[in-house]
């Protein structure tokens, strides 16, 4: 391991169903960037409540977190 | 019949052509009687022809997760300056999940408007419209401007409207079953003591049946189904424009009265001999 190299502590958060691993720190809008995701075309609610888009640079992801990550689709 | 809302004569627009028929929903003034869905079709560019063909200003859409495999956002190809787009609740088995579904729809930048649809049965698609009144109550409340799918029931339609729903947007037959207007009698009793725009939503299955529905002196249709499977999807959407426009227009002018002898249509004088 390289001198002074601290390993980020990995968060398990479950993403639409499936679970993830995200680096501790990960904030909502780094976990849209990661899945290549444009901001404005998805919601997230966390643990079910909506996480507001202004408030996506700013809230971090914590361990156990359930995210739904939703957007418009064809419908009738 | 005793019907001052929808005494053709007494509407602005009335004896000029489809270009001044105008109609308001929740303070927008609409020139498309048509509002249509975006689901079933074959791609995003088929969808798009058949919007464009519809003439629709309103479109639905659905809220879903996110496939993380597809590239093709909904929102990254529709036109937002032209078509509102009108989220809706559907696979929502209670009011809970609708409420939940349209706070997220907000969060997308939606306007106010929202179609809710709170389904009581997979088999048949029907309304539980208990569910829906309960929601209806929580979305108004929260400022929503409320477009409710529900039973052909004049009762239920006339508690909505009274709770302040935006418009009411009885049935016509099963969601996707292309049936028809199957209780004309019904949609009636509901456009008679409408204070709403009344929306038929569902049923719709060829032309005709948009123009029967939009004669029945309703103020719009909202279909999905009936373009989408037709075999030509595109010329559907036109013939469905068209068919709203002369459902319309017949209702406007006033058909004549049926009668069960024939009348002769050329004069029945000087006759030659």
């Amino acid at each position: 391991m390289v001198r002074g190299y601290v390993p980020h502590r990995m968060l398990h958060i479950v993403v639409n169903g499936e679970e993830r691993a995200v680096a501790e720190g990960t904030t909502v809008a780094g976990l849209l960037a990661d899945l290549g995701l444009a901001r404005q075309h998805v919601a997230v609610e966390a643990n079910r409540e909506i996480v507001p888009r202004a408030e996506h640079d700013a809230r971090r992801l914590a361990d156990g977190d359930h995210l739904e990550i939703v957007t418009f689709v064809g419908g009738g | 019949m005793a019907d001052t809302r929808h005494d053709p004569s007494s509407l602005p627009g009335h004896g000029g052509g489809d270009g001044d028929d105008t109609w308001t929903l929740a303070g927008r003034t609409l020139r498309s009687r048509l509002i249509v869905g975006t689901g079933k079709y074959r791609d995003a560019a088929q969808t798009k022809a058949c919007l464009e063909r519809s003439g629709a200003e309103i479109v639905t859409v659905a809220l879903r997760r996110v496939d993380l495999s597809a590239k093709d956002n909904l929102l990254s190809w529709i036109d937002r300056d032209r078509y509102l787009l009108l989220p809706n609740t559907a696979g929502c088995y209670t009011a809970d999940e609708a409420v939940r579904t349209l706070r997220l729809a907000r969060e997308l930048g939606i306007a106010d408007l929202v179609k809710l649809e709170v389904i009581g049965d997979p088999t048949t698609l029907l309304p539980d419209n208990e569910q829906t009144l309960l929601a209806a109550k929580i979305l108004l409340d929260e400022g929503f401007a409320v477009l409710p799918y529900v039973s052909d029931d004049p009762i239920v339609c006339r508690k909505l409207q009274e709770m302040g729903c935006a418009a009411v947007m009885p049935l016509a037959a099963p969601i996707g079953s292309g049936l028809g207007i199957r209780n004309p009698h019904n949609i009636r009793f509901i456009v008679e003591q409408a204070t709403v725009p009344v929306i038929v939503d569902a049923g719709v299955g060829t032309a005709s049946d948009a123009a029967v529905a939009m004669e029945l002196g309703i103020d719009g249709v909202l279909m999905n189904t009936a373009i989408a499977r037709a075999r030509e999807p595109e010329r559907m959407a036109e013939a469905m424009r068209l068919a709203v426009i002369a459902g319309r227009q017949a209702f406007l002018a006033g058909r004549m009265p049926m009668q069960a002898h024939a009348n002769a249509s050329s004069p029945t004088v000087g006759l030659i001999e």
